[in-house]
């Protein structure tokens, strides 16, 4: 099985050691892994900025690079959904383009949705010892129903603790650009999500977004939390969670 | 209503500070969530329901004009007068001259928000009307210097049962109570002579019924039946869109409606309005009048938001919205707030007129998944973020450096090095605590939070840098206990980077579960034993099958040798010039990333 890895650009540039994490799982769910190598970016900021130009241009490298694989896994909801959910929408006057990005988008998973529906992983090999409260990030839960996966893939660890925080389906208030645009309302919204998620009294949250997981720890940090991890998924899963 | 739109921002912000709002605002995710959520889940297939609804509306939809023209019939042949007006001056001037031609000096409304969008008050007001708000809620309003309403359905939301107190007692100069009851008590008492001495009773519609030619409205406190039965006219007032075909069809939205709204299996009150009262009949209004407003609904229907006037007003997407639920309803300035009113405010006054409105949602989706008529609201914010780039109605800022970044995004190679110095600088600005205090140009994200600092290098430049400095710490050597065959195995002939695990652990040596002495099984130094259980948790090797090996290896078998490693063992002894050469004509080919394609396994 060729599943080729959409490193997406926060793991590019923020957490290689999350991609590496990925790599690992999918590695040890008996895959080849690839990287195409020029990837950058699925064109999501651009598409929800209203700049469809941008996203199309992108969308269309996307589509090139990563179309000749089994499967594409991305660590990230955000854009496993921009590809799956927005792709071929973006190319709704291009039929010849459209059907690609839909051959494309079925071909498209978030991580612990590929891992658990596609790969039906036994066991994963990560040695997170803990109590975990997991984050639904608004995109993989509502556009790709990522909810039950990484908790099936949590509870295959046997030193996790998950704890659900309240409103754990509720935005943290990234929402790309809007977390710039809209400093205050975002602010508002991640310190909402510190406080439901602290209150679980976890050692570490959980989430499968890096977008929201920087927000959500840069929020935590500012209060004043320097205790608290903020891992993403595959880090616990795959074993990078010092 | 005045429009005060392009002041989200600062009153948004200003708003989160407000502690007294942020406490009314509190009660919106205890009432109408958890409310809904419950409703919900007792009706069961809520889904299908919605399936049901959407249909309704689009069939009413398509057909507008038809079902508009039946309407207007079956109310005039039962007695109303059905009245058009395309825009809100037009609507306020048709009903002052009813109001005029019938001597009106008292209008008692029951809740429109149609009448908020038109500025019915105002206008009547002018014409010498008194009109009394019977909602509590807008009643709450109106004595509070006709203060706007911050919700469509509860228009009060934003004030505290304290607030109300401290209002009433001033404005009736009646003793301080802070019981609900007591306070619903005294407004009752003010307003039941009201409808009892007003000429005109104003109401809106959630509905307008073509084959009946019927208004109908759901109302809590019954206030809406009074206004609609008591005074001697009666003036509905609602938008183009409200039509439905059928009796039938009404029904099934009335089982969307409440559930969505308050959580409400039905409304206390459902009140069909068929004509004024007939002979035989002992109350109701001696006329009906029906004005129809269009004020910009007709040009939705051509356009792209056409799926907007879907719109129930239930209120739903606002209760869900964390945008809402932070800064109120006010923030939005117009009528329309939360979600809807990020796309009815600019459809109804002008984009140039609201122009944060349709940016100013994270587009977490959680309005489209309640929305009782599945309208994908985020699209449609989408859609006029798009019409905004397009007219030039963004920041220049931000035009700006989405172009640059969408530029540079398409330039895989400045991009790598564009990142690779980004993510070095910002490393060294985070220090030692690997926390960013300030960054500039994002001071939206500075002021309230950190910038957790990246790591110092990019995935793809640590992918690199191991495929082209790198040999495989074994590639020379043999495993102990290797030398087994390499298993062919059809490699498809790329060139696309991999890495395994075992580059992670050099990038961390420390980070990861098992330290790179374990799994780099020829190191220098002795490896320690390894526990056999950890052992077999390690993934195999893909070609030997052998567990982790300290490996580097390509992706793919290079096409010039079908030797190369997949891992240090399964090359067996080859000599590391092979394995260099291999490397090289592999690294030459991953300048272009051409995939061959094996045939595309549809996922599900
Ligand atoms: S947009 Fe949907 S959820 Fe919002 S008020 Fe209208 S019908 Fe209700």
């Amino acid at each position: 099985m060729r599943v080729a890895l959409f490193v997406t650009c926060l793991a590019d540039l923020m957490r290689p050691g999350v991609a590496f994490a990925a790599l690992r799982l999918l590695e040890h769910g008996g895959c080849t892994v690839e990287v195409p190598d020029t990837q950058t970016c699925c064109g999501q900021p651009a598409y929800n900025s209203g700049d469809r130009a941008t996203a199309m241009a992108l969308a269309k490298k996307v589509i090139g690079e990563f179309e000749g694989f089994d499967y594409v896994v991305a660590p990230s909801g955000s854009c496993g959904g921009m590809i799956r959910a927005h792709y071929p929408e973006l190319f709704r006057d291009d039929p010849a383009l459209q059907k690609r990005a839909e051959a494309l988008a079925a071909r498209t998973y978030e991580l612990t949705d590929f891992l658990v529906n596609i790969l039906k992983l036994d066991g994963v090999p990560g040695d997170f010892a803990g109590t975990v409260t997991y984050h639904d990030s608004c995109s993989g839960l509502r556009e790709l129903g990522v909810k039950a996966q990484p908790r099936a893939l949590l509870a295959k660890l046997p030193g996790v603790k998950l704890v659900e925080m309240d409103e754990a389906e509720t935005c943290c208030g990234f929402g790309g650009t809007f977390s710039l645009k809209f400093g205050e309302v975002s602010t508002q919204l991640a310190d909402n999500k510190c406080g439901n998620a602290c209150a679980t009294g976890a050692d570490a949250i959980v989430g499968g977004d890096l977008g929201c997981l920087l927000n959500i720890e840069g929020r935590l940090r500012r209060r004043g939390d320097m205790k608290t991890k903020v891992l993403h998924i595959a880090e616990v899963l795959a074993g990078r969670s010092d | 209503m005045e429009l005060r739109s392009n002041e989200f921002k600062p009153r948004a912000a200003a708003n989160l500070l407000d502690e007294k709002l942020q406490r009314g605002l509190g009660l919106i995710k205890v009432k109408a969530v958890v409310n809904r959520a419950s409703a919900v889940a007792e009706f069961g297939d809520f889904e299908s329901l919605r399936e049901v609804g959407k249909d309704i509306r689009d069939r009413a939809l398509a057909d507008l004009d038809l079902y508009l023209e039946r309407f207007e019939r079956e109310a005039t042949a039962r007695g109303a007068v059905v009245h058009w007006a395309e825009n809100a001056s037009e609507a306020c001037r048709i009903i002052v001259q009813i109001a005029r031609d019938n001597g009106v000096k008292k209008a008692a409304k029951s809740k429109s928000m149609v009448s908020e969008e038109i500025g019915l008050n105002d206008a009547l007001i002018e014409a010498g009307v008194e009109v009394i708000e019977t909602d509590l809620g807008e009643y709450i309003l109106q004595i509070n210097d006709a203060e706007p309403p911050s919700h469509i359905v509860m228009p009060v939301i934003h004030k505290t049962a304290e607030d109300v107190a401290d209002l009433f007692h001033e404005k009736h100069g009646t003793p301080r109570k802070t019981d609900p009851a007591a306070l619903t008590r005294e407004a009752r008492e003010i307003l039941r002579p009201q409808f009892l001495s007003a000429d005109m009773g104003i109401s809106g519609a959630n509905f307008i019924v073509a084959e009946t030619g019927s208004t109908l409205i759901v109302t809590n406190e019954g206030n809406g039946r009074l206004c609609t039965t008591l005074p001697r006219l009666h003036v509905a007032l609602t938008g183009i869109e409200k039509v439905v075909q059928t009796l039938e069809d009404a029904s099934v939205l009335l089982r969307l409606l409440p559930r969505s709204a308050t959580g409400q299996a039905i409304t206390n009150y459902v009140s069909v309005h068929t004509g004024p009262k007939r002979l035989e009949e002992s109350d109701g209004p001696q006329q009906f009048h029906i004005v129809l407003v269009d004020n910009g609904r007709s040009k939705l229907l051509a356009g792209d938001m056409r799926e907007m006037l879907r719109c129930i007003r239930c209120g739903a997407c606002m209760n869900h919205c964390p945008v809402y639920q932070a800064v109120g309803g006010h923030a939005y300035g117009w009528v329309y707030p939360g979600p809807m009113g990020n796309i009815l405010t600019p459809s109804y006054v002008g984009l140039e007129n609201a122009v944060a409105l349709p940016n100013a949602a994270t587009m977490c989706n959680q309005c489209g998944v309640v929305c009782p008529v599945k309208i994908p609201l985020p699209d449609l914010m989408r859609k006029l973020r798009e019409e905004q780039m397009a007219r030039g109605l963004k920041p220049w800022a931000e035009r700006l450096g989405l172009a640059l970044w969408g530029w540079a995004a398409q330039q895989p190679a400045l991009y790598a090095l564009g990142t690779r110095i980004a993510v070095r600088v910002m490393k060294w600005m985070g220090g030692s605590e690997k926390l960013i205090h300030r960054l500039p140009f994002v001071s939206g994200w500075t002021d309230g939070r950190d910038f957790p600092a990246p790591e110092g290098q990019t995935f793809r430049e640590l992918c690199r840098a191991r495929r082209t400095n790198e040999l495989p710490p074994a590639a020379g050597g043999r495993e102990p206990g290797g030398g087994r065959d390499a298993r062919p195995e059809s490699q498809p002939q790329n060139s696309a980077a991999k890495v395994t695990i075992d580059a992670h652990i050099a990038a961390h040596p420390t980070a990861c579960s098992r330290s790179a002495t374990g799994s780099r099984k020829n190191a220098s130094a002795p490896a320690p034993r390894r526990s056999p259980a950890r052992w077999r948790s390690c993934p195999p090797c893909r070609r030997c099958r052998a567990p982790w090996r300290a490996t580097w290896s390509r992706t793919t078998c290079p096409p010039a040798a079908s030797s190369g490693p997949a891992c240090a063992s399964s090359t067996g002894s080859a000599p590391a010039s092979a394995w260099k050469t291999a490397r090289r004509a592999a690294t030459t080919s991953s300048a272009s990333p051409a995939v061959s394609a094996p045939s595309p396994k549809p996922a599900r």
